[in-house]
């Protein structure tokens, strides 16, 4: 194996969190396969001074640290991607969360209580009732239909009939699949069978959502298609999600935070613009490559702050500046047309119409050229 | 890479050093030539003493004796137990009038597979009918109607014990093959000892003999439900009982109702040769005892009956595991009304009633008269009669040729089997002298030109047909087949094979073995030529494969009995006729494993092969044969199983051997005798199992192929 990089510093760096209370947090979680490998964690607890170490000895002792010192906190209603390549223990990290893979140390807490420390009963409760997962290979029941599917996990918990098949009706409207409730699986696109996996995870209306690469199995078209699928459904829904994907560009569109994984290891949390910005590492700079920047720069790094005279003219289109305004979460991409018929600067108005700043054609080209060269240089 | 011995050490002799396959070759045929030139001063090389043999099957008697003496009240009690569902059955099919029977079975064959089916249902059973064997087969049918349950359950609890728990699989493995290789005649003896004489001893021979396939398909079947399936049950928080009922037995039903299904031909395969106990006046004991009188148009007549049987039979199992693979149950959904998804029940109940209600009527339908009885064996004997007069001559010509130009030099070798009658001229020391040099000059070219391994099978074949399998020294022979098993598997495959020969050779069963190997051997290397050269055809031509197919199918659904009735016709008791019973049953495995193995050469590697200019026939030769081979010899492997379970029956037509110790054995009870040859049968066939399953592997393994699929 290559040297183990140790990127400590790199991975809990300045994310601004957005707000809500911790929903689900995992802390220096390990998962280890091979022959007895909790003797290498004393305490359970996962905390040690060097990871880096362990692993190397993991390693040699023939061990296959899937997942290592894995910590990072996810915020109710938020949409929390794990990007790495194949292999890199992402399946496994979100397997931990729901023990559907037994860590082998650390703590995930759940509303702040230790999943790790329930009995079978509770975790079986919790599964059945806060959280919902979506596959990558979809996990269909091949003997029901996708109306029997969708209603599966209402039926192990005893609800009756008329009920899981109103609520399973339902779910299957919110999909988009009318009129398919009495296929089976096999005679379902990919397309279509997925998004029975995904009426039947959302069916108990989880607070947490899980979703493994849910669409890598799909062409690139119907991928799109379910990437704008998912984000219209989440704006209605507002879960709690943790959404797998090797696809950075996919990772960029969905998420409001991203963690990068390699080699079992989280390398990098951090915003898509941060990511795409500061990289922590040559890995996580080699994603990033041929991504366009003006996607993924927002308002708020290039705008000039200040310039704010409150309360003397926030809030109406028409300000005294004349000309359009913009948001400060908005990317450069989407204010780049303004500039095609005026270059005169534009105006940044936060979500309550209040003014904070401007944005000039001159600072964009900065902030643009500043990354370019970053870029090249790196 | 699992062998011991890696797959450059197949490369002979390198610079100096050399390796040790080869090495170890050499010393086999340098110690084959000792233990020949031995003989004459140390016979106990040429043929192992008695005195030597351990009497295994006394003691196993005088074990099974005590065991016998006390707990056979335990067993008598299963035995009464088991015995009056299958009366009761038996009763029951015996008592309904036959339209209502048949309307039951119409109306289930329809459900396993439309009109089609149900129509030749009515139409088989009809036939069964109108021949008058009516009552035989319904007595049949409920012993195949009780063991087919039995072994299902059995079957499944044991298949989900293993998937549970890998020391259960451990144990339950080979236990599986020990059941489907020990044949069965052999499993009758200590169930006869143990249950006493009667029906209830087929019925539990059959249960044991046909839980098999039950067992690795349920375990197959629940292995393969996808982890995503597993995983999603989890996520959805069923508990244990609900993730099996729910999820895993659902998921895996098709496999498992491919279990059923044959389950269902091996309990109808085994209640059939289990009718040679006697005594329940089913059909296979007519087919046996009409055989035995030489009553040849009797006997097929009733030879057709199991035939259709087993045809009916599997097509209808068959027709269920279809339907749970491809759930296609539109007018079965839960929103149709109630007559519509029971409609197969509803039907045949009313069938079955107005079927009663005719038998009530007119006594037509409740017992076929005797003067509407079409039984043409007379007819049928005349014709035999006829052929075998007037094709008498050239019969005789064809058995004649193969049995000394073929069969005879190989059992006892050219040493003895060359005479002035049969060959027409005598064995003289210049021939002799001639033969070996000829073999030695031509093992020599070989060598010469690199193909060192070439030459050493030129040397050990040239000794099997100069020597026969039964004239080699025995200390060579196991010499020659432990190498094999080394080189094919490493020091696991070779220390089996010589516990399995050391066991024959101890309990003295040496003799037949050699017998039954040299039967078995040439039986499928027939097979292979034959089928070989028709599955190759096949591969290349849909309509042969075709035309194949269905044949293929009733040569395998046919109970092994059936298949000796024409051959005993035509040929009469004798070796002759066992070798070409073996070949009809075991050549199906090489047509469809070289079909299977041809077809699915990756199209690639062909299609560059055609792109480079080659020749169809070099395709076939240097691309296709070579990345079909690992399947090819997974067909060689049944075709050895099929062979020796045939050789067993065959022994009922007269052939010495290992079948024929069993069936003796079984003829006196002798439960010791019985257990050694059965042994002795199931080690040959899991050595020569072992040896090519490794050897295949290798192969795949080193072609970067997955054999296993063909399985
Ligand atoms: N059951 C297992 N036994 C041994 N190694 C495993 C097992 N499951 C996963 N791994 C290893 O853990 C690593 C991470 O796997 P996974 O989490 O599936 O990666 P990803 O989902 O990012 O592709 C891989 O190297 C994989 O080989
Ligand atoms: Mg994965």
């Amino acid at each position: 194996m290559d040297e183990v990089h140790d990127p400590a510093e790199a991975t809990q760096n300045t994310a601004p969190q957005p707000a809500g209370a911790v929903k689900i947090a995992c802390r220096n979680v390990w998962k280890v396969y091979g022959p007895k490998p909790e003797g290498y964690f004393p305490d359970g607890s996962g905390r040690t001074d060097d990871p880096g170490a362990l692993i190397q000895r993991l390693r040699n002792d023939g061990c296959i640290p899937a997942a290592a010192d894995v910590s990072f906190e996810v915020r109710a209603g938020e949409i929390f991607v794990i990007m790495g390549l194949s292999g890199s223990g992402k399946s496994t990290i979100v397997r931990c969360l729901s023990r559907l893979v037994e860590p082998t140390a650390g703590e995930i807490l759940l509303d702040g209580v230790d999943l790790l420390k329930m009995d079978a009963k509770a975790l079986t409760d919790v599964r059945r009732h806060k959280m919902g997962m979506v596959f990558q290979n979809f996990g269909l029941m091949p003997h029901l239909t996708v109306l029997e599917n969708v209603a599966f996990p209402l039926r192990v918990q005893g609800v009756d009939e008329s009920a899981r098949r109103k609520k399973a009706l339902e779910m299957i409207a919110l999909v988009g699949l009318e009129g398919r409730e009495q296929a089976f699986p096999r005679q379902l696109s990919g397309g279509q069978q997925q998004r029975v996996g995904i009426a039947r995870s959302l069916c108990v209306d989880p607070e947490l959502w899980f979703l493994d690469e849910p669409f890598s199995a799909l062409d690139p078209l119907i991928r799109r298609q379910m990437q704008d699928e998912f984000v219209r459904l989440q704006t209605m829904l507002h879960k709690t999600i943790v959404f797998i994907t090797h696809d950075f560009l996919e990772a960029l569109k969905i998420a409001d935070r991203i963690a990068i994984m390699k080699d079992g290891r989280v390398v990098q949390i951090g915003s898509p613009s941060e990511i795409v910005l500061n990289p922590a590492t040559e890995y996580v700079r080699e994603f990033t490559e041929d991504v366009p920047m003006v996607r993924v720069i927002t308002v708020a790094e290039v705008m000039e702050r200040g310039d704010a005279t409150p309360g003397s003219d926030g809030g109406s289109d028409g300000g005294s500046d004349g000309g359009p305004t913009v948001a400060p979460d908005m990317t450069l991409e989407a204010i780049l047309p303004h500039f095609a018929t005026a270059d005169a600067p534009l105006r940044v108005v936060d979500a309550d119409g209040r003014r904070v700043g401007r944005v000039t054609p001159q600072g964009v080209l900065k902030a643009l050229a500043e990354h370019g060269e970053r870029l090249e240089e790196a | 890479m699992t062998t011991a011995v890696d797959d450059d050490a197949l490369a002979p002799a390198v610079a100096g050093r050399i390796d040790p396959v080869l090495g170890v070759w050499l010393a086999v045929v340098g110690f084959g030539l000792v233990c020949v030139l031995l003989r004459e001063t140390a016979p106990w090389i040429a043929a192992f003493p008695d005195a030597w043999v351990l009497p295994v099957a006394a003691w196993t008697n005088a074990v099974m004796d005590v065991v016998v003496a006390h707990t056979d009240f335990l067993f008598r009690a299963v035995a009464s137990a088991l015995e009056w569902p299958m009366v009761a059955l038996r009763d029951l099919l015996v008592w309904a009038p036959w339209p209502a029977t048949i309307a039951v079975f119409a109306a289930v064959a329809h459900r396993a597979g439309g009109w089609k089916l149900a129509l030749f249902t009515l139409v088989t059973l009809m036939y069964m009918v109108v021949v008058g064997y009516w009552e035989e087969s319904m007595n049949t049918l409920a012993l195949v109607g009780v063991s087919v349950p039995l072994s299902v359950a059995i079957g499944f609890a044991m298949g989900v014990l293993a998937f549970r728990s890998a020391r259960a699989k451990r144990v339950v493995m080979p236990l599986l093959d020990l059941m489907q290789t020990v044949p069965a005649f052999a499993y009758l003896i200590p169930i006869l000892l143990l249950f006493g004489f009667g029906p209830v001893v087929g019925l539990i021979a059959s249960a044991i003999y046909a839980a098999p396939p039950m067992v690795r398909n349920t375990i197959v079947g629940l292995e393969r439900v996808p982890p995503a399936v597993l995983e999603s049950a989890a996520m959805n928080g069923c508990t244990k009982r609900q993730r099996f009922w729910w999820v895993e037995v659902p998921s895996a039903l098709p496999q498992i109702m491919v279990g059923v299904n044959q389950t269902t031909m091996a309990a109808l395969s085994m209640v059939i040769i289990a009718a040679i106990i006697g005594g329940f006046g089913d059909i296979g004991w007519e087919v046996l005892s009409t055989m035995r009188k030489a009553q040849f148009g009797q006997s097929l007549l009733s030879g057709v009956v199991i035939a259709l049987m087993a045809m009916i039979m599997d097509r209808i199992s068959a027709g269920f595991a279809d339907r749970s693979r491809n759930a296609d149950r539109t007018e079965d959904a839960p929103g149709a009304p109630f007559y519509r998804r029971r409609r197969h029940l509803l039907a045949a109940a009313a069938g079955f009633v107005l079927g009663v209600a005719l038998g009530q009527v007119a006594p037509l339908f409740q017992d076929w008269p005797k003067a509407l009885v079409v039984y043409p064996a007379e007819p049928l004997n005349q014709m035999v009669e006829y052929i075998l007069v007037e094709w008498s001559a050239q019969i005789d010509a064809v058995k004649n040729a193969v049995l000394f130009f073929l069969m005879l030099p190989l059992r006892i070798g050219l040493e003895k089997a060359v005479s002035p009658f049969t060959f027409g001229f005598e064995l003289t020391a210049p021939m002799i002298a001639g033969y070996w040099i000829a073999a030695a000059l031509g093992a020599a070219a070989l060598a010469w030109r690199g193909r060192v391994y070439g030459a050493i099978w030129l040397i050990v074949g040239a000794a099997v047909l100069y020597f026969g399998v039964s004239g080699l020294p025995w200390p060579a022979f196991m010499a020659a087949v432990v190498a094999l098993a080394w080189t094919a598997g490493g020091l696991r495959t070779a220390g089996f094979a010589l516990g399995a020969l050391l066991f024959i050779l101890l309990t003295g069963a040496w003799e037949p073995m050699t017998r039954s190997v040299y039967l078995c051997g040439l039986a499928v290397a027939i097979c292979f030529a034959l089928g070989g050269a028709l599955g190759v055809w096949a591969a290349h031509n849909d309509r042969v494969s075709a035309t194949l197919r269905p044949i293929n199918d009733t040569l395998q659904t046919m109970p092994q009995f059936v298949i000796l009735i024409p051959v005993l016709m035509l040929f009469q008791v004798g070796e002759f006729s066992a070798l070409i019973a073996v070949v009809l049953y075991a050549i199906v495995p090489p047509i469809r494993y070289v079909e299977h193995g041809l077809r699915n050469v990756s199209p690639e590697a062909v299609e560059a092969a055609r792109q480079m200019g080659c020749t169809p026939a070099q395709i076939l030769f240097t691309v296709k044969l070579p990345l079909a081979l690992p399947v090819i010899m997974l067909g060689l492997n049944q075709t050895i199983m099929y062979g020796l379970a045939m050789l067993v029956i065959a022994a009922l037509v007269g052939t010495k051997g290992l079948g024929q110790q069993v069936f003796l054995a079984l003829g006196k009870a002798d439960m010791g005798m019985g257990l050694v040859a059965g042994l002795s049968i199931a080690l040959v066939a899991m050595v020569a199992d072992r040896i090519l399953q490794a050897w295949s592997r290798r192969r795949s393994a080193a072609l970067g192929l997955d054999a296993g699929d063909a399985a």
